[in-house]
């Protein structure tokens, strides 16, 4: 066993944790933080990603131990309290969800996206950045439509 | 239409949760004490089982208990059952081989489960499956559909004979061969509906749990009909009484049809979980996924079109060979027999239709209903041929369509279905409006200028949901009737809980039944919760499959707000001092007609409740109603569907540039959620014709075992849908609603096939289309050119 020290939605926790297990695990099961999903074992579903030190990341393609002292931020980190943030809302609003499985990974990855690149995404981009995160419901519809509204709603003056 | 009501776009009730984080599937469900599950599993496709020695794996760290096919069969848990009865031509009910949850002395596909390690942690688990030595009699691998009855192939069950499942038939031969007679025009194709592997995202999962105490079992897990799911555990495998078996499944993360069926592991863990009297937890990931959920599609067809001189289609014969994998599947055998030939009428008058289907052992996974089940096989035909007849006729396809057209309602077709009400020619114009049709010489000549190729692919689908009349289905082979049931339960301050035998994986339940109820009791949507998913709570239902949870689910809660309504107006009527007859309910509200006595929904609920006004012995108090609905007739949903697609010869690469769907779901609920749910089925068919197809090699290894290898659909694969609606209110449910969940998957594959063999100028590509496919075709199309130069 390993112990492991990082910040989790603005608090600080730690573990003893065997070397082997992966971040997402860690979330999930020490944790608790059931919002972040699995649902590959290749790294290619998106439904894992989570902010860490400010960048979305897969968190199933990383140890938990190599993120010693990390600032991470989860999906259940990402509202103020009951108020939604603004990708949040704009997922609920523009129906950018079915199932939910894929949502968290979504938003996290859309919230980076807009981070990365700002407020004003065409479709194509949306898309092309949407690469790494796959949904099984929606056909991506109305998730481009989401991302597009989140977008712009995250960088209103 | 208020706010929240029928035909409002409500934004969904369940989303809060999944948004945040906070909802609540299998694997993020953890009980006290629970161990953990991990299973080993066949690396070959075929093998007798000579010896397993788990005394290794028995004494590794943290492992609990290992257990192998004897000890299941010790325990005298019986196998995994096929629910549809199929009978050959010859009236032989079909050959169906055992199929024990853990394998005994042979296995038959890779992925077939071995034995099982329960563990203190996962990873211990995992390191002690390790640990088993098993040593295995390798037998051939039957992987090809057609090699598999030749007599040649290696036999897979005793009982199949040359691995034919069943031969069966539908539909009258000799009228249909004296039509292809008397044709003008005979059209001939062959096709293979590829091989699929449906992959909701979340993966299935089950947690296990025994109580001593009351010798009672509950099982969590990953279903979409929690109920049979408690019915086949209980009746057939023998695990618990009904009521002493509770089974869960809380929020699903998508379903296809692939949640449905009762697998091997979900009886493991809830087995296992009283042989160790503790929880015992499995979680499937994605390559175990890949080998061991049921996969769906996998036919070869011979079908043939015979046309008239007047260009009317006057009869249909169809020949497929269905692989049904290694062992029958919980609905497996329905899905290539009464879901798919009953559907080769498609949306014409078609006199004579003859279709005969060999169901076919293989070493692979298990195939059954994946989104369309059946319908889609039969769509892709018919619209296939279709195209192809108009092609080699000289005729536009729309026009060809146009001309074929059942016009008349009620329409009995030569097979089975008896279509109740649609318009198919107004949702084919509408569709053209919207496509632009008129356009696409002019976008050819744009993509032409630009060294790419143009096509236009029509769908003009057809399906059979709101699954099924019982009476219907039993005489069908089905063992179970699929009615739906539901109960209102109104509480004393007249919020009301629905308790529904439908289970929400996706379909945004939650709110659509809700704005059913808002609607009709005239309460604040906000007052109204559908519980589902859970045997404790909800009495027995059937599930949530082929599009039945509108027409079949919420009629059943329309029979039970009857009933409600009905005992409310009777309390009314003593609160009121009137005769019940005078009493009318409207807009929330009971009044008294011709008076201005008035009283609103919740008043009349705490009084039923209090029960002070009236007799207990004249009116039981409490308001509180159950019921059943068995529908009349099957829905019949159609629509057209216009791909517009671009190829670059060059790559291959076709991409979709333009889809119109029009579809007539009958009336609609929520605009928002359907639209949405033909988005998907759109994206899973396109899916199905230009990238996914389940691939195994002659030793029978899945070689598409991870989203590595298997081309999932991703947002720049997928353009943006025009989708628009036509309506003909369904005449058999109450609600006049038709289904709208698997029209998108039903209807995309023949819309982009036809689109590439239209761009292409011939019929030789096959699905999925990708870009090495199309390659290939662009060249054969460049010979053909040559040649014909």
């Amino acid at each position: 066993m390993a112990t492991v020290t990082m910040t989790v939605n603005g608090k600080q926790v730690s573990g003893d944790i065997d070397p082997r297990t992966l971040l997402v695990q860690f979330l999930r099961d020490n944790l608790r933080l059931t919002g972040t999903h699995v649902g590959c074992d290749t790294s290619q579903c998106g439904a894992c990603v989570i902010h860490m030190n400010g960048k979305a990341v897969k968190s199933c393609t990383l140890l938990a131990l190599s993120c010693e002292g990390a600032d991470v931020v989860t999906i259940e980190g990402l509202a103020n309290g009951q108020n939604l943030h603004p990708m949040q809302e704009a997922f609920r609003e523009n129906h950018g969800l079915q199932c939910g499985f894929c949502t968290p990974g979504m938003i996290m990855t859309a919230v980076d996206l807009v981070n990365r690149k700002g407020g004003d995404l065409d479709e194509t981009t949306i898309r092309e950045e949407l690469e790494g995160n796959i949904c099984r419901c929606t056909g991506y519809h109305n998730i481009v439509k989401s991302v597009a509204a989140g977008a712009r709603e995250m960088t209103k003056a | 239409m208020s706010a929240t009501g029928i035909g409002a776009p409500v934004r969904r009730k369940e989303d809060f949760r999944f948004i945040t984080g906070a909802g609540h599937y299998t694997d993020d469900i953890n009980r006290a004490g629970q161990a953990h599950a991990y299973f080993l599993r066949s690396p070959h496709a075929h093998a007798t089982i000579k010896s397993i020695d788990t005394s290794a794996a028995a004494k590794m760290p943290g492992v609990v208990a290992v257990y192998t096919g004897a000890d299941i069969e010790a325990d005298k848990v019986g196998g995994l059952i096929c629910g549809w009865m199929i009978h050959s031509k010859d009236g032989s009910p079909m050959n169906a081989g055992a199929h024990p949850a853990l394998a005994n002395g042979k296995v038959r596909y890779v992925g077939d489960h071995v034995a099982v390690v329960i563990a203190d942690s996962i990873s211990q688990a995992k390191d002690a499956v390790e640990a088993i030595v098993v040593d295995y009699g390798l037998l051939p691998a039957v992987t090809d559909l057609k090699a598999a009855t030749s007599g040649k192939a290696q036999q897979i069950h005793d009982v199949a004979k040359n691995n034919v499942v069943y031969d069966w038939h539908l539909g009258d031969k000799a009228a249909t061969d004296a039509a292809f007679k008397n044709a003008k025009h005979i059209t001939t194709i062959e096709l293979a509906n590829n091989r699929l592997v449906p992959n909701p995202m979340e993966p299935r999962a089950a947690v296990g749990e025994y109580d001593k105490g009351t010798d009672s079992l509950t099982l969590y897990t990953t279903s979409q009909n929690p109920h049979v799911v408690r019915l086949v555990m209980s009746a057939f495998l023998g695990l618990a009484p009904e009521h002493k078996l509770r089974v869960i499944a809380p929020d699903v993360g998508g379903g296809f049809g692939s949640k449905i069926f009762i697998y091997a592991e979900e009886t493991v863990c809830i087995w296992a979980a009283r042989k160790v009297n503790r929880p015992v937890k499995w979680t499937c990931d994605r390559t175990e996924a890949f080998l061991c959920d049921a996969h769906g599609r996998d036919h070869v067809t011979k079908a043939e079109m015979a046309v008239n001189e007047a260009g009317k289609v006057i009869g249909v014969r169809v020949a497929t060979k269905a692989n049904l994998g290694a062992y029958l599947s919980t609905f497996s055998s329905s899905v290539p027999t009464y879901l798919y030939a009953p559907l080769l009428s498609g949306q014409y008058d078609i006199p004579a239709i003859y279709c005969e289907v060999e169901g076919v052992y293989t070493t692979t996974a298990p195939v059954d209903a994946y989104r369309g089940a059946g319908r889609p096989e039969a769509t892709f035909v018919i619209e296939r041929l279709m195209e192809v007849t108009a092609r080699q006729l000289g005729q536009d396809p729309a026009a060809f369509r146009r001309k074929n057209f059942v016009r008349k309602f009620p329409h009995q077709t030569p097979v089975i279905m008896c279509y109740d009400a649609g318009d198919y020619n107004a949702s084919l114009t509408k569709a053209m409006e919207m496509a632009d049709v008129k356009g696409l010489a002019k976008r050819k000549r744009e993509s032409a200028k630009k060294g790419l190729l143009r096509g236009l692919g029509y769908s003009a689908y057809i399906e059979a949901c709101g699954i099924a009349p019982s009476q219907a289905v039993g005489s069908l082979g089905a063992g179970v009737g699929l009615w739906e049931s539901a109960e209102v339960r109104v509480n004393p301050v007249g919020t009301v809980e629905v308790l529904t035998g439908s289970h929400s994986h996706g379909q945004g339940h939650e709110t659509t039944f809700a704005q059913l109820v808002s609607d009709r009791l005239g309460i604040p949507i906000d007052n109204v919760s559908i519980v589902h998913g859970d045997t404790d709570k909800v009495q027995f239902g059937m599930g949530t499959y082929g599009s039945r949870s509108g027409a079949v689910g919420m009629s059943a809660i329309v029979k039970a707000l009857d009933k409600v309504e009905a005992k409310a107006k009777k309390v009314a009527a003593y609160v009121l001092e009137a005769s019940a007859d005078d009493i009318t309910f409207e807009n929330g509200h009971f009044s008294v007609k011709g008076t201005d006595k008035k009283i609103d929904f919740g008043s009349i609920a705490l009084q039923a409740y209090i029960a002070h006004k009236f007799s207990g012995q004249e009116l039981e108090p409490g308001l509180k109603e159950g019921a059943f609905y068995d529908p009349t007739n099957f829905t019949f949903p159609a629509g057209v569907h216009i791909c517009e697609i671009e190829i670059d010869p060059e790559t291959g690469i076709a991409r979709v540039d333009r889809w119109t769907a029009v579809d007539d779901f009958g009336n609609v609920i929520n605009p928002m959620i359907v639209e949405g749910q033909v988005h998907g089925g759109i994206g899973q068919g396109v899916g199905q014709a230009l990238c996914e197809g389940a691939v195994y090699d002659k030793s029978g290894q899945l070689v598409t075992a991870s989203f590595m290898d298997y081309q999932m659909p991703r947002a720049d694969d997928l353009p943006s849908f025009d989708v628009g609606m036509t309506v003909t209110p369904c005449p058999s449910n109450p609600l006049g609603i038709k289904g709208c969940g698997e029209a998108g998957a039903i209807a995309a594959p023949p819309a982009v096939i036809n689109a590439i063999t239209d761009a292409l100028g011939h019929e030789d590509v096959v699905m999925p289309a990708t870009p090495s496919e199309v390659w290939r075709a662009a060249r054969k199309m460049r010979a053909n050119k040559m040649a014909a130069e």
